[in-house]
């Protein structure tokens, strides 16, 4: 319960919190002890980590997220009714599906319950539900992957210091996400998807491209040259929908304490890098810590980790086995 | 914020900036760089206003059948074409960025490719996720998109007595239209048919309400369902008086017709002699 609320926390803004000592159970208070003489060696770690290499899960998240795209694209252009419609709401099969922000969008704008859009709603829901929540954004989201190469440009350019990076509060997002399903009540207009990149890249990838890509390539200029992955981690209101269902879910990712040396590289590649915060030196309150709900279940971190410290977990599923 | 609490009261004031610690000065930015980028996104998305606040004709769309009005049509469409899919004459596009909350919902332009209705049973609204096109509806004679009306009477062929030989519009034209007597189930390009007709009723005679009810008076309604039957006429030629003894002709638009855009898709003048309405239906004449 304490995790969940934890997790909520985060989600909604609020900066990770140093567990007191009274919340990190012996267990891993003893491993905390012990490392607190260890020193990482920088020289040893990078080795390490330079043998170890992968990109395993990013290639297959790749594969899914562009997979998906073009089920929708091959289905509309081969006419074979696989998969119709677009990323806010399709037809697998002949099956509703449903973004739940967009439907959320609609039915606050429309104020009417809309029997085809529950349907798609709960299918949908319930997929998510099984698969993480947030899952959703680096395995389908197609601006996920434009704004992953962004970001390896703006990474590059604050590493060689041509350019400064600004971050901003999380809780932006929250504010925003309220505003924009105020506003679709108040306006009757959905006003999130008027500028919804995702809806707007997968509209342009099924029907044809327009100047709506304009906008897009606005957003990645501003992540490429001010700040990383500001819309994915301010700003997006799927994202959030997608984390709160996040908060349920039995698929997520797992930390696992013994190993880790501490060394930080994961918390460099995450999107989210306020979820690793219990693999800071002295900060697990478990010797396996799930990690939180933001958490898009990328996988980088475990491509990353060069000691196995990062695995996905379904809960309950190893107790069953 | 927290910070400001752990202050002694007396040390509020003009003192206040210049002891902010670097620390402090940090936080400040960050906040005021993240009630900007609030701002900044709000206003941007508010921008999608422009467009749908100027309601003039020239902005107005003509939505697909089923549309609900308007205001409920942009409150409800989920923006996810799959309207557009399922056109058998992909009449429908969808809007772009510069239609603000429109943009992504579908639309025609009837002039490029008018709904012919060769689907017969409005596979669009049957598509629809969110009823934007309303499912209360089965017939295309039910539908109200528009309401055609004679835009450029000095134009129309007929009304000069003329008639009308060889292909609709320019050869080059792509427009497709289902020719129940050349094809059941597929349309054709237009410019695939030669016509040769003593005085131009291009228009009457592609008008898919017309067409129905002259199936009907046959015996064949579409599909064999008698409720494909439009119950009301939607356009005929009239004879038009005219003092020097050639015969000419006016089209006239009846109750019946549902503004699908047939007719100013084939009309051969440029432009078009016949235009569809986009903010008037069968039921406000």
């Amino acid at each position: 319960m304490n995790l969940l609320f934890e997790s909520f926390a985060q989600l909604i803004g609020r900066a990770p919190r140093k567990p007191t000592k009274e919340e990190i159970k012996p267990a891993a208070q003893k491993i905390h002890f012990y490392k607190r003489g260890e020193k990482l060696d920088r020289e040893e770690a990078r080795a390490l980590h330079a043998a170890h290499k992968s990109n395993k899960w990013r290639n297959r998240r790749w594969v899914t997220l562009i997979a998906i795209n073009l089920l929708f694209v091959v289905s509309y252009k081969l006419d074979i009714q696989l998969l119709e419609g677009a990323l806010t709401a399709s037809r697998f099969l002949g099956f509703h599906m449903a973004d739940l922000n967009s439907s959320l969008q609609v039915t606050l704008a429309f104020k009417e319950i809309l029997l085809n859009l529950v349907i798609g709603t709960v299918t949908i829901l319930l997929l998510w539900l099984l698969l993480g929540g947030r899952t959703f954004c680096s395995w389908v989201c197609p601006y996920h992957l434009v704004a992953e190469l962004a970001e390896k440009i703006h990474v590059k350019l604050v590493d060689s210091k041509i350019i400064k990076g600004y971050d901003f509060h999380r809780g932006v997002r929250t504010f925003l996400y309220i505003l924009f399903a105020l506003l679709a009540l108040v306006t009757s207009y959905t006003v999130f998807e008027f500028f919804s990149p995702t809806g707007i890249l997968s509209r342009a990838l099924i029907y044809g491209p327009g100047l709506a890509l304009v906008w897009v390539g606005a957003l990645l200029l501003f992540e490429v040259f001010v700040s990383r992955r500001a819309w994915c981690r301010y700003v997006c209101p799927i994202g959030m929908t997608y984390g709160l269902v996040g908060l349920f879910s039995p698929m997520r990712l797992v930390y696992d304490l013994d190993g880790c040396q501490h060394e930080g590289e994961c918390r460099k590649v995450c999107e989210v890098p306020h979820v690793l915060e219990p693999v800071i030196k002295g900060r697990a309150t478990d010797r396996s810590v799930p990690i939180g709900a933001d958490c898009t279940r990328c996988g980088l971190c475990i491509d990353t980790c060069p000691t196995g410290s990062l695995r996905f977990e379904v809960k309950g599923l190893s107790k069953l086995l | 914020m927290s910070e400001d609490k752990d202050k002694p009261k007396s040390n509020a004031g003009a003192v206040h900036k210049a002891a902010m610690n670097p620390r402090q000065q940090k936080a400040r930015r960050r906040f005021l760089r993240s009630v900007g980028l609030a701002v900044g996104m709000a206003g941007i998305s508010l921008m999608g206003f422009v467009p749908v606040l100027q309601s003039h004709q020239s902005r107005m769309r003509l939505r697909p059948p089923g549309a609900l009005g308007e205001h409920e049509f942009l409150a409800s469409c989920i923006k996810c074409g799959q309207c557009v899919q399922v056109c058998p004459v992909e009449a429908i596009k969808l809007s772009d960025f510069l239609d603000g909350f429109g943009s992504g919902t579908p639309y025609l332009d009837a002039r490029t490719q008018a709904c012919d209705f060769s689907c017969d049973g409005l596979q669009c609204v049957l598509a629809c996720p969110t009823g934007s096109l309303t499912h209360e509806m089965s017939y295309p004679a039910q539908t109200r998109m528009g309401f055609a009306r004679l835009d450029k009477p000095k134009l129309c062929l007929a009304r000069k007595g003329l008639g009308f030989e060889g292909k609709v519009r320019t050869p080059e034209f792509d427009g497709l239209f289902r020719y129940t007597e050349i094809d059941r189930w597929n349309p054709i390009p237009v410019r695939d048919r030669d016509f040769d007709l003593e005085i131009c009723d291009l228009c009457v005679r592609h008008c898919p309400i017309e067409i129905r009810r002259q199936q009907c008076a046959e015996g064949n309604p579409p599909s064999g369902d008698p409720n494909q039957c439009p119950p009301l006429p939607a356009i005929s030629l009239e004879p038009l008086p005219s003092g020097d003894g050639k015969m000419r002709m006016t089209p006239v638009i009846h109750k019946g017709c549902v503004g699908c855009g047939a007719c100013e898709m084939v009309c051969p003048t440029e432009p078009a002699s016949i235009v569809i309405d986009i903010d008037k239906t069968a039921d406000m004449v």
